[in-house]
């Protein structure tokens, strides 16, 4: 599903450049949880953004569901996010005036869907991550797990190929934390394919492997033994 | 055709109606200065309708020419001589004058006081008393309140018949009195009452109190002969009446042995002067108020732009979410650009309903006064028409400012954690 060879990345800060990723190699197959690990300055964040074509990489190959990315204009980089990634973010990044169902067929918007098929998608996917009752309520009258819950159904309603979740659990307290992760491993069960980022190790632990980034180069990439968020739940 | 997706706009008015207060803030600029202009335009546009007003009536491209007393001896003649002029002037004038168009002789009978005693069963009345020809009408229009002006057959048969003022009305009749058909008395001649008219309050040279006989009827009754007391001459529409003014001086002078640089000896008033000057105030006026009135729409629309420009500062998060999730860069574009449209043209038109309100009241309140000239204050469909059209205009100009910030807003940077 991703395929990622010997990526580059620096940034300039100033006269004097940091080096961020020094050649990352990493393929994630289709159906995989996979956690990306490290501290901060490690650059998981960076290899994130790449992933998720808000940035672009100065050298190496990435492709997507066989698709190359490289060299996107920024329209055909919001095409390539429409159709093949859903986000998932720390501060989950609800827009505040719209309810939870707005937001959840926010995606769907830009892909042209009709406002019916929107609205019905909205209440499917609200529905998937136990929240229908909330559809009309706006972001300002939930709690962050909720909010979580109603990122990850707008992260879904594009039907993405892969789910990038930014420190997903990072604003939550521990028992919301599962909860959320409870979410991703069912909906990883479905079989869609999602990448975490964290830097904390039980939630890194839910994954079913775990990419170990320090000083942009992968040290260590094993598989696990899942741990169900369920029995904490 | 984007222009048509339902979608969009139901997301654009969405959003708008979601954040009302910041809307209603951005709003409240355009609404004042769209307040402004039209105010400005309307009050214009009354004041001008007021001065037509007062000229409606008047040929305004007309002058009046009478005699006076020479202030030069020449020829042999002393100075102080009076100036009298006959009938076949008129006709002089006019064929050496094409330009004239039209041009009725007037004869006043008056006594050194320039009132004459009107009778009428007892009452009696001080009038100025004209002969005149019915072509008078089309220079200094009579507004009739009932029965008619002179006509051509009352000159022709010398018709015992006058028209008469409101005021010498009031004077010689009982308040509701039937007077047309009834005779009054002039210096013991019976003239029947065919029309009463009523003054022009504005601009009026006839006096308050006057009675008009016909021309060939006052050389019969008051044995005038063939003099001509003066002139009410219109003058093709596109000549200067300086120049005819200047020409007829001319012509009389040298028919009555005038000394050349006598310039009191011909007594005239050029109604296109006045008229000018008006007309020249109130284009001045109009082009201030536009001018005004523009500068602080521009400075209504900036303030939507800088409002706009916080907003979308602001609103930075939203726009990378929104960019995150799949919008191009065009769309978010388009949509900063399509609120600031929707925003002041909303504005706009909230802004010319309340003007057009408070103009209405205004005429309501001083519209219909005779001694004020503001009559109908309402700016005219092109202003209005222009004034939008350049507001929506500047809109998409000042826009594109806070639209490019936005695009610029790099997803990446505004879903950065703090």
């Amino acid at each position: 599903m991703i395929e990622i060879k010997d990526l580059h990345k620096s940034y300039k800060m100033g006269s004097n450049s940091l080096h961020v990723l020094k050649g990352i190699n990493f393929k994630v197959e289709e159906g995989e949880l996979v956690a990306i690990m490290g501290s901060s300055g490690s650059g998981k964040s960076t290899l994130l953004n790449i992933l998720g074509m808000l940035d672009g990489a100065d050298s190496g190959e990435y492709i997507l569901d066989g698709v190359p990315i490289k060299n996107l204009s920024e329209t055909k980089a919001a095409q390539y996010r429409n159709k093949f990634l859903g986000f998932i973010f720390q501060s989950f990044n609800l827009i505040n005036y719209k309810s939870a169902a707005e937001n959840v067929a926010l995606p769907l918007y830009y892909q042209k869907v009709p406002r019916k098929e929107r609205q019905e998608k909205a209440l499917k996917y609200l529905e998937r991550v136990g929240l229908k009752p909330w559809a009309e309520h706006l972001p300002s009258e939930m709690s962050g797990g909720q909010k979580q819950r109603v990122a990850i159904a707008r992260a879904m309603a594009a039907e993405p190929k892969v789910l990038l979740a930014d420190e997903p659990t990072g604003a939550l307290d521990s028992k919301t934390s599962y909860e959320v992760m409870d979410l991703i491993q069912k909906i990883n069960d479905d079989g869609n394919t999602i990448l975490v980022v964290t830097h904390e190790e039980d939630i890194a632990h839910m994954c079913k492997r775990i990419v170990h980034l320090k000083d942009g180069v992968i040290v260590e990439d094993k598989k696990i033994e899942q741990v169900r968020a369920e029995q904490y739940v | 055709m984007w222009l048509f997706d339902k979608d969009m706009w139901f997301e654009i008015f969405h959003t708008l109606g979601k954040n009302m207060f910041r809307t209603f803030l951005t709003m409240l600029g355009v609404i004042i200065a769209m307040l402004i202009l039209v105010l400005l335009l309307g009050g214009a546009n009354g004041l001008t309708n007021g001065f037509n007003k007062i000229f409606a009536g008047t040929a305004s491209n007309s002058l009046f020419v009478w005699g006076q007393s020479t202030s030069e001896p020449y020829k042999g003649f002393e100075r102080g001589r009076r100036i009298r002029y006959k009938l076949e002037d008129a006709d002089i004038l006019k064929r050496q004058i094409p330009e004239i168009e039209v041009l009725a002789p007037r004869i006043e009978l008056a006594d050194h006081r320039g009132a004459i005693t009107v009778y009428r069963n007892g009452q009696t009345s001080g009038s100025s008393v004209y002969g005149d020809y019915p072509e008078i009408d089309q220079i200094t229009k009579k507004k009739l309140v009932e029965g008619r002006f002179l006509n051509q057959n009352d000159i022709e048969d010398s018709k015992k018949v006058c028209v008469i003022g409101e005021e010498t009305y009031k004077l010689l009749f009982e308040k509701g009195e039937e007077a047309i058909g009834e005779s009054i008395r002039i210096n013991g001649v019976y003239f029947t009452v065919v029309g009463i008219y009523k003054p022009n309050n504005n601009i009026n040279i006839d006096g308050e109190n006057a009675v008009f006989i016909p021309f060939s009827t006052f050389q019969k009754a008051f044995n005038s002969g063939d003099r001509m007391g003066w002139m009410a001459i219109a003058v093709e529409k596109n000549t200067p009446v300086p120049l005819i003014e200047k020409q007829i001086k001319d012509i009389l002078k040298n028919k009555y042995d005038i000394h050349p640089d006598d310039d009191r000896a011909i007594g005239s008033f050029d109604m296109s002067r006045i008229f000018n000057s008006v007309t020249g105030f109130t284009l001045v006026l109009q082009g201030f108020s536009f001018f005004i009135g523009i500068f602080t729409l521009l400075a209504g629309v900036i303030a939507i732009s800088n409002i706009l420009l916080i907003t979308v500062k602001e609103r930075t998060k939203e726009i990378g979410v929104r960019r995150a999730l799949g919008a191009t860069p065009k769309v978010v574009k388009r949509q900063i650009i399509l609120e600031a449209i929707i925003i002041t043209a909303f504005a706009g038109l909230v802004g010319f309903a309340i003007s057009v309100g408070l103009l209405s009241i205004m005429d309501s309140m001083w519209g219909s006064g005779d001694d004020f000239p503001f009559v109908k204050p309402m700016i005219s469909i092109p202003q209005f028409i222009f004034s939008f059209v350049l507001m929506v205009g500047l809109s998409v100009l000042i826009g594109l400012l806070p639209a490019n910030r936005a695009v610029k807003i790099r997803p990446i940077e505004a879903l950065r954690e703090e």
